[in-house]
């Protein structure tokens, strides 16, 4: 441990804080909308397939593609990823097999 | 009761992939926090209270630095933005869930709202208790997932290097299965371009907040040609 006990608690208190203020904040500014037709309505539904490309993106983020290994431990982690779950679609196993293809990478192959 | 138990029959096998993942992803988070000396006790609180995995692995990196409360919400709440985002799209879904409300929106996390927003209830079973029973079993599993990582972290050792890599698997996983259910993919390049673009431009600490303004300004400017492209299909229907 780092910090001391009441800090610690200080930090959890603030990154729950920050997740519920962006949980709520939608739901508190669009109370009255309803429309599913409105331009918010339209967000709702194609903002999910958006966002979820972003998170992809943000956990690549620290990535280097000029600088070895050039980003190849995640790229072949990543196909392996999406061939095995296009082909079985078992979320535990794509996410599993990945993961392990990963930490073999970096810890053996391009150390 | 007999309907409260209706509903969570409902609920469950809707889980069961949430179920693998955040205890996988719960079990490394465990694990990750002991290696940095936070025992089981915070593992689980934290997991309780904030009940976001994404932010809950860069919070370890403001529980082993200086002390900075003002940079720890602030960090997250850019990490966690893309949640601005859920609530928009569950306006609707939630409208009317009355007393669970609340705890709803507390337990919007990636993994529970995108289940939430591609289900719906079956007939008879009402939609506020069916979206509570998957949140709520939802959270057990990554409050669970955790306790277990923060437990066995103190039992065993190994290397964890690349260990976090779950998260990006996690999320690849996702995609590709909406990838999958989808036939229009705009969105998805959407998203994956602006963020891409921004990346290089904004550097990947300030990339976040341009990425989603970029994707808000050309989803906008695609609004139209969805309209009209919903038009052309229901006409033809």
């Amino acid at each position: 441990m780092t910090l001391t006990p009441f800090e610690t608690l200080i930090i959890i208190c603030m990154v729950t804080l920050g997740t519920m203020l962006t949980r709520f904040l939608p739901f508190l500014l669009f109370k009255g909308t309803k429309s599913k037709n409105s331009y918010i309505g339209y967000l709702g539904q194609v903002l999910p397939y958006s966002v979820i490309g972003l998170l992809v993106v943000y956990c690549l983020k620290d990535v280097s593609f000029t600088n070895p290994p050039y980003g190849l431990p995640e790229a072949i982690a990543i196909l392996c990823i999406t061939i095995l779950h296009y082909w079985k679609e078992n979320t535990l196993l794509s996410i599993g097999v990945g993961t392990v293809i990963y930490m073999f990478l970096v810890q053996t192959v391009f150390i | 009761m007999r309907e409260n138990i209706k509903a969570l029959k409902a609920a469950f096998p809707h889980t069961i992939p949430v179920f693998t993942g955040f205890t996988f992803l719960g079990i490394a988070y465990g694990i990750l926090m002991n290696s940095k000396g936070y025992g089981v006790g915070w593992t689980v609180l934290m997991s309780l209270m904030a009940f976001a995995g994404s932010a809950q692995y860069v919070a370890i990196t403001f529980l082993t630095t200086v002390f900075n409360p003002v940079y720890a919400l602030l960090l997250t709440i850019m990490v966690n933005a893309r949640h601005l985002f859920y609530g928009i799209a569950m306006l609707d879904k939630y409208k009317d869930a009355g007393k669970v409300k609340p705890y709803l929106i507390f337990g919007l996390c990636d993994e529970t709202f995108s289940i939430v927003c591609s289900t719906e209830p079956p007939e008879g079973v009402s939609r506020s208790s069916f979206y509570f029973f998957i949140t709520l079993l939802d959270h057990s599993y990554w409050v669970l997932g955790s306790a277990i990582g923060g437990l066995l972290g103190s039992m065993v050792s190994f290397n964890t290097k690349g260990l976090s890599f779950v998260l990006t698997a996690l999320f690849v996983v996702i995609f590709v299965g909406q990838w999958k259910s989808q036939q229009d993919h705009k969105p998805a390049v959407i998203g994956v371009v602006c963020s891409v673009l921004c990346l290089a431009i904004f550097g990947s600490s300030n990339f976040i907040i341009p990425a989603m303004l970029a994707i808000l300004a050309v989803l906008t400017i695609y609004h139209k040609g969805y309209v009209k492209d919903k038009k052309l299909i229901e006409e033809k229907a």
